[in-house]
C-alpha cells in the first residue's frame, strides 16, 4: 500500500461526499443513516490507521510511508509521518469514532452535522501527515471552516460571539504564518518539510526601520510561526478565545477542539520552529519559557474561580498547554518527548472532562457548577469516572497526567529551574481547582430538587468512556508506548537542534574574530 | 496593411460586425422580440472565438505596424474576457425579461464592449489603446442605465460617464505628455525613450496620469468612488458583468501599458502601484463591514480584490504578471459564481439586495447555500478553496518582489475581510427561523453556473486546469 496516509486521511472526506450528495430528507430515518454512515468511517479510518502504527518504525527517524506528487507552482502533494507524528495522527483517528458515538443525541441537521466532522477529521489528519509547508498550511487553516460551522450552527447561547472570534482569532494568527512560508520558500526554494529541516535560514542580524533585528531572518520567521502557532495552541496572553470556543460549542466540538485541535499549534512548534529555526528559537526561549509558566499559574488561578464547568476545563486546558510549549522550548529529550505525550494524554483526559460534562449537560442543560450537588447519590459510575478523570488531570501518578507533568518539569528544571519552581506550583493549583470542581458537583447530599431524578451514565455513555479509561490508565503505568515511538525522532531533532546552535555559535566567533 | 493584419484582428471584426448586423436586423424585425435569440447566439458566438484563440493563436504576432499585438498575453487575457462575458450574458437572460428589461441592444452592447476589451488588451499603442477603451466604456455606460425608469439606474449610468469622462481624460493628458517626451506613442517607441538613461520628469509625469486613468478603470483607491454607487444602480446582470470581464480588461491594459512601454521604469511605477494596492485592500475589506446591500458589498469586495491582482503587478516581475493572471481568472470565475446566486435572491418574485434576507437560507436550499459558502471563503482566501491559490501566488510575486511589507499588509487585510464574508455565511446558517426568507427555487441556468463555479473551486486545487501554465507563458511574453 504506497498510499496508505492518503487513504487514512481521505477516508472521512469521502464519507462526507457520500452524505453530500446521496442522503436526502430530514426525517428520523436519514438522521440515522447519517450517524452510522459517519461512525463507520471514522471506525475505518481507525482500523485502517492502525496499519500505520503497525507497519511503522521507530528506529527509523526519517519519514515514513512517504508518498510525493507533483503540485501547482512547483508544490508538492507530499505526506509522511515519523515519530513525532505518528501518535498525533493515531490519536485523532482514535478519538474521532468517540466523538461520534457522543453526539448520537444531536437532533438538529444530524447529516450537516457529521459532515462537519468528517471534513475536520479528513483536515486534521492532513496537518499532521503533511510533507510541504503549503499543504500543511492548507489542512491547518482549513479546519477553521468546519470548526466555525460548528460552534455556530450547534454551540450554546452566545455562539455567533464565540465563532467570530475564534475563527479571525485564529486566522489573523495564521495569514502572518502564510507571508513567512512565502519567504521560506523564495529562500530555500522548495517547499518541502525534509528540505527545509536541512536548510540553514540566515541568521545574521539586521535592522529594520531602524530596529535591530537580533537573529535576522530567523527571528522575523521564528515570531511569524509563533504568532499562529501561540493562538492556536493556546498560549498565554492570546489564550482568551479558548474559553468562549469551548463553552459555546456543543460537546463534541469540545472534545475535539480541546483532544486535538489544540496540539496542532504543539505539533507546530516541534515541526518548524524547533527545528528549522533554532537560532531563533534559542534567543526567544526564555521569553516562551515565562509566558508558558505564567500561563500555568494564572490560567490555574483563573480557573479557580470560574462557575461555568466547561470554562474551568478551558483554563485548565490552557494551563495544561503551557506544560507543553515549556517542555518543547527547554529543548531537550525530556522537554520535547514530555511535550509530546503530555499532548498525548491531554488528549484522552481533556476529551473525557469535556464528555463528563456533556453526560450531565445532556441531562439537566446546564453547566452552572451551583446547579448541581450530590451526584454521587444517584450516579456512582459516573462519579467515579469523572473521579479518574480529575485525577489524571490533577497529574495524579499511575494515570498518563502525571508523566508529561513530570517529564516536561524536569526538562525544563534543567534549563531555567526557576520557571521550574514556578510551574511546579501550578501543579498545585490544579489539584485545587480539580478537587473542589469535583467536590461541588459530585460529593455532599442531593439536596437540589431538580436533580432528584436524574440518571446513571447509559451503556452507551459507558462505552464510549471505556476506551479512554483504558488509554490514560495504561500510559499512566506504561509510558514507554508512546516514548518509544517519539523517542529515536525526538533525540535526532535534539541532536540537529544542538548542531545548529552550535554551529551558529562558531560562525558568530568567526565573524567577530 | 495587409491581410495578414486583418487576419490577426479576425475575432474583433467578426465580432464587431456581427454586433452591428444584428443592430440592422433587430431595427428592421422584430426588435426586443429577438433579445432572446440575440443573446444565445452573441454568448455562443463569444465562446466560439474565445476557444478558436485558445487553439489557435500561437506565437507573437503584430499588426498594424506595431498598434495591435496578439501574443499569449492577450490571448489569456482574451479568452477570459469573451468567456465571462458570454457567462454573464446567458445568466442575465431570464432575469431580464422576467424585469421586462431585455432590449435587443443590451446583447450587442456587451458584444461591443468585449471587442473594445479584447482592442484593450491588446494595444501597442496609445491610440489603439484609447480606442479600445473607450469602445468599451460607451458601451458600457449605455448597459449601466439601462433601466430607463429607474432612478438609481439612471444615476449610475451618469455618475460612471461623467467620472469615466474625467479619467478618460486623465488618461489622454498622460498620453499626450508621453508622446511629447517619448516623440512616439507606440509603446515599443516608448520603452526605448526611457531605455536611454534615466525616465525623463515629463514622461514621468504622463506615466503618472496614465497610471491615474487605468486605476480608475480597476477601480482601485483612491479613483474607486463611482463603483459602489454603479454597482448598486445598475440592474444585477450590467452589475455582475461590471464585475468581470472589464475588470479583466482594464487589468490587462495596465500590465500591458506597465510592462511593454515602460517596462525599464519598474522601480518608477512599483511604488505607486503597491500604494494602489495597499489601498484598495484596506479600503475595500474595511468599507465593505457596513454593507447591507449585497451588491455593494461586492462593489468593495472587488476594490480589495482588485487591490490582490495590483499586489501581483506592483511586484513587476515575471512573476508578479502571471500571479496577477491568475488571480484574475480565479476572481472572475469566483465573482460569475457570486453574482447567479444574487441574482436569484427573490422574494416574491422581486429581486431582493439585502443580505439579512438570506436569514436560515441553509434550511431552505442547503444544496445552494453550500455551494455560495464555498464561494465565500474562497473570496476571503481560505484554504483549501482556489481562491487562496490566488492570494498565495500575489503573496510570492510581492514577496520575490522585495515587497513584503505589502504582502504582510495584504494578508492582514485579508483577515479583515474575512469578516463581512463570514457574516453572510452568519445569515445563512446562524440565523433564526422567525423572519422570512427568500423564495426558494430559482432558474437552473443560474444553479447551473453556482454549482459549476464553487466546484470549480475546490477541484481547481488539483491543477488549476491548466491555467497555471497558461499564465506563465502569458507573463513570459509580455515581461521580457
Amino acid at each position: 500500500m504506497d498510499n496508505l496516509l492518503s487513504i487514512v486521511t481521505f477516508i472521512p472526506a469521502l464519507a462526507a461526499l457520500i452524505l453530500l450528495v446521496f442522503l436526502r430528507g430530514d426525517d428520523e430515518d436519514a438522521n440515522r443513516n447519517a450517524k452510522w454512515v459517519a461512525m463507520f468511517a471514522t471506525s475505518a479510518t481507525f482500523l485502517v490507521s492502525l496499519f500505520i502504527l503497525a507497519g511503522f518504525d521507530p528506529q527509523d527517524t526519517g519519514m515514513q510511508f512517504v508518498e510525493e506528487r507533483e503540485w501547482l507552482l512547483g508544490l508538492q502533494y507530499k505526506m509522511g509521518v515519523d515519530g513525532i507524528s505518528v501518535l498525533f495522527v493515531m490519536l485523532t483517528t482514535f478519538m474521532m469514532p468517540l466523538v461520534i458515538a457522543a453526539s448520537w443525541d444531536v437532533k438538529l441537521r444530524v447529516k450537516e452535522y457529521m459532515i462537519a466532522f468528517l471534513l475536520l477529521e479528513t483536515l486534521m489528519l492532513g496537518v499532521f501527515m503533511a510533507l510541504d509547508l503549503v499543504l500543511f498550511y492548507l489542512f491547518f487553516e482549513a479546519g477553521l471552516i468546519p470548526m466555525f460551522l460548528i460552534i455556530g450552527i450547534w454551540g450554546g447561547a452566545n455562539r455567533i460571539y464565540a465563532s467570530f472570534k475564534f475563527f479571525l482569532y485564529t486566522f489573523l494568527g495564521s495569514v502572518l504564518m502564510l507571508v513567512a512560508m512565502v519567504g521560506m520558500f523564495a529562500d530555500a526554494g522548495t517547499t518541502d518539510i525534509e528540505a527545509l529541516l536541512r536548510h540553514e535560514f540566515a541568521f545574521a542580524d539586521f535592522s529594520v526601520l531602524g530596529i535591530q533585528v537580533v537573529g535576522g531572518m530567523q527571528t522575523l520567521m521564528f515570531l511569524a510561526f509563533f504568532a499562529s502557532f501561540a493562538v492556536k495552541m493556546p498560549m498565554w496572553p492570546v489564550h482568551t478565545w479558548l474559553p468562549d470556543a469551548h463553552v459555546q460549542a456543543p460537546t463534541a466540538g469540545s472534545v475535539v477542539l480541546a483532544a486535538i485541535l489544540l496540539k496542532l499549534g504543539g505539533y507546530g512548534f516541534i515541526r518548524f520552529s524547533l527545528p528549522m529555526f533554532p537560532v531563533a528559537a534559542e534567543i526567544w526561549s526564555p521569553m516562551i519559557l515565562w509566558l508558558s509558566a505564567i500561563a500555568i499559574v494564572y490560567t490555574s488561578l483563573v480557573a479557580l474561580v470560574q462557575e461555568d464547568m466547561k470554562k474551568l476545563i478551558a483554563y485548565s486546558s490552557v494551563a495544561h498547554m503551557g506544560f507543553v510549549t515549556m517542555g518543547i522550548f527547554a529543548a531537550n529529550q525530556q522537554g520535547v518527548d514530555g511535550a509530546i505525550f503530555q499532548m498525548i494524554s491531554h488528549g484522552f483526559i481533556s476529551g473525557a472532562l469535556f464528555l463528563c460534562v456533556g453526560v450531565i449537560y445532556d441531562r439537566m442543560h446546564t453547566r452552572e457548577i451551583d446547579a448541581y450537588g450530590g451526584l454521587v447519590n444517584r450516579m456512582p459510575a459516573y462519579a467515579m469516572i469523572f473521579m479518574l478523570f480529575t485525577m489524571a488531570n490533577v497529574g495524579l501518578p499511575g494515570t498518563s497526567g502525571f508523566v508529561g507533568e513530570f517529564l516536561t518539569l524536569m526538562a525544563v528544571f534543567q534549563v531555567n529551574t526557576w520557571v521550574a519552581v514556578v510551574a511546579t506550583t501550578g501543579v498545585i493549583f490544579s489539584a485545587a481547582y480539580a478537587l473542589w470542581l469535583y467536590r461541588r458537583v459530585v460529593m455532599g447530599d442531593l439536596i437540589k430538587e431538580s436533580l432528584k431524578s436524574i440518571t446513571d451514565m447509559s451503556p452507551r455513555e459507558r462505552w464510549i468512556f471505556a476506551p479512554l479509561v483504558a488509554m490514560t490508565l495504561l500510559l499512566g503505568v506504561y509510558p514507554a508506548l508512546v516514548l518509544d515511538v517519539t523517542g529515536p525522532s525526538v533525540a535526532a531533532l535534539v541532536s540537529n537542534y544542538d548542531t545548529a546552535l552550535a554551529a551558529a555559535e562558531a560562525a558568530s566567533q568567526l565573524a567577530s574574530n | 496593411m495587409t491581410s495578414a493584419d486583418l487576419t490577426l484582428i479576425l475575432p474583433e471584426i467578426i465580432l464587431s460586425l456581427f454586433a452591428m448586423g444584428m443592430l440592422l436586423v433587430a431595427v428592421y424585425t422584430t426588435k426586443d422580440a429577438l433579445a432572446s435569440t440575440l443573446v444565445w447566439l452573441t454568448s455562443g458566438l463569444m465562446i466560439v472565438l474565445g476557444a478558436w484563440i485558445a487553439v489557435h493563436g500561437a506565437g507573437t504576432n503584430v499588426a498594424f505596424g506595431g498598434m495591435l499585438i496578439e501574443d499569449s498575453f492577450a490571448r489569456f487575457a482574451k479568452v477570459t474576457i469573451l468567456f465571462s462575458a458570454a457567462a454573464v450574458l446567458v445568466m442575465s437572460e431570464n432575469y431580464m425579461k422576467q424585469r421586462d428589461l431585455l432590449r435587443f441592444e443590451y446583447p450587442l452592447l456587451v458584444a461591443l464592449a468585449a471587442v473594445g476589451m479584447m482592442v484593450m488588451v491588446s494595444a501597442g499603442d496609445l491610440m489603439a489603446l484609447y480606442m479600445g477603451l473607450e469602445l468599451q466604456s460607451l458601451a458600457l455606460y449605455v448597459v449601466a442605465s439601462l433601466r430607463r425608469d429607474s432612478v438609481k439606474s439612471t444615476e449610475a449610468g451618469l455618475k460612471y460617464f461623467v467620472l469615466g469622462a474625467l479619467s478618460s481624460g486623465l488618461l489622454l493628458y498622460g498620453a499626450s505628455l508621453v508622446y511629447g517626451y517619448s516623440g512616439t506613442t507606440l509603446f515599443s517607441g516608448i520603452i526605448e525613450t526611457a531605455q536611454h538613461g534615466e525616465v525623463s520628469l515629463g514622461l514621468l509625469f504622463g506615466l503618472v496620469f496614465l497610471i491615474a486613468g487605468m486605476a480608475f478603470k480597476v477601480s482601485a483607491v483612491p479613483f474607486h468612488m463611482w463603483t459602489p454607487d454603479v454597482y448598486e444602480g445598475a440592474p444585477t446582470p450590467v452589475t455582475a458583468f461590471f464585475a468581470t470581464a472589464p475588470k479583466v480588461a482594464a487589468m490587462g491594459l495596465f500590465a500591458r501599458v506597465l510592462h511593454d512601454a515602460f517596462g525599464n521604469a519598474v522601480s518608477d511605477w512599483s511604488q505607486i502601484v503597491a500604494l494602489l494596492s495597499v489601498c484598495s485592500m484596506f479600503l475595500g475589506a474595511v468599507a465593505a463591514i457596513g454593507q447591507t446591500n449585497i451588491k455593494r458589498l461586492m462593489a468593495f469586495s472587488s476594490i480589495a480584490h482588485m487591490g490582490y491582482a495590483l499586489m501581483g503587478l506592483a511586484a513587476g516581475t515575471v512573476l508578479g504578471v502571471q500571479a496577477m493572471l491568475v488571480y484574475m481568472a480565479i476572481y472572475v470565475t469566483m465573482n460569475v459564481g457570486t453574482f447567479a446566486f444574487i441574482l436569484m435572491m427573490e422574494r416574491d418574485g422581486q429581486p431582493v439586495t439585502d443580505i439579512r434576507a438570506l436569514n436560515m437560507y441553509s434550511k431552505k436550499e442547503p444544496g445552494k447555500a453550500l455551494a455560495m459558502l464555498v464561494l465565500l471563503f474562497s473570496l476571503a482566501g481560505v484554504p483549501p478553496m482556489l481562491g487562496f491559490f490566488g492570494k498565495f501566488y500575489v503573496l510570492r510575486a510581492a514577496y520575490e518582489g522585495g515587497l513584503a511589507w505589502l504582502a504582510v499588509a495584504g494578508v492582514v487585510a485579508s483577515v479583515i475581510g474575512a469578516y463581512y464574508y463570514l457574516r453572510i455565511v452568519f445569515f445563512m446558517y446562524f440565523g433564526d427561523e422567525s423572519e422570512e426568507g427568500l423564495d426558494a427555487g430559482g432558474s437552473p441556468v443560474l444553479s447551473g453556473f453556482l454549482l459549476a463555479s464553487a466546484a470549480i473551486m475546490i477541484l481547481g486545487i488539483a491543477n488549476m486546469f491548466g491555467v497555471e501554465a497558461a499564465a506563465a507563458a502569458a507573463a513570459a511574453t509580455l515581461v521580457n
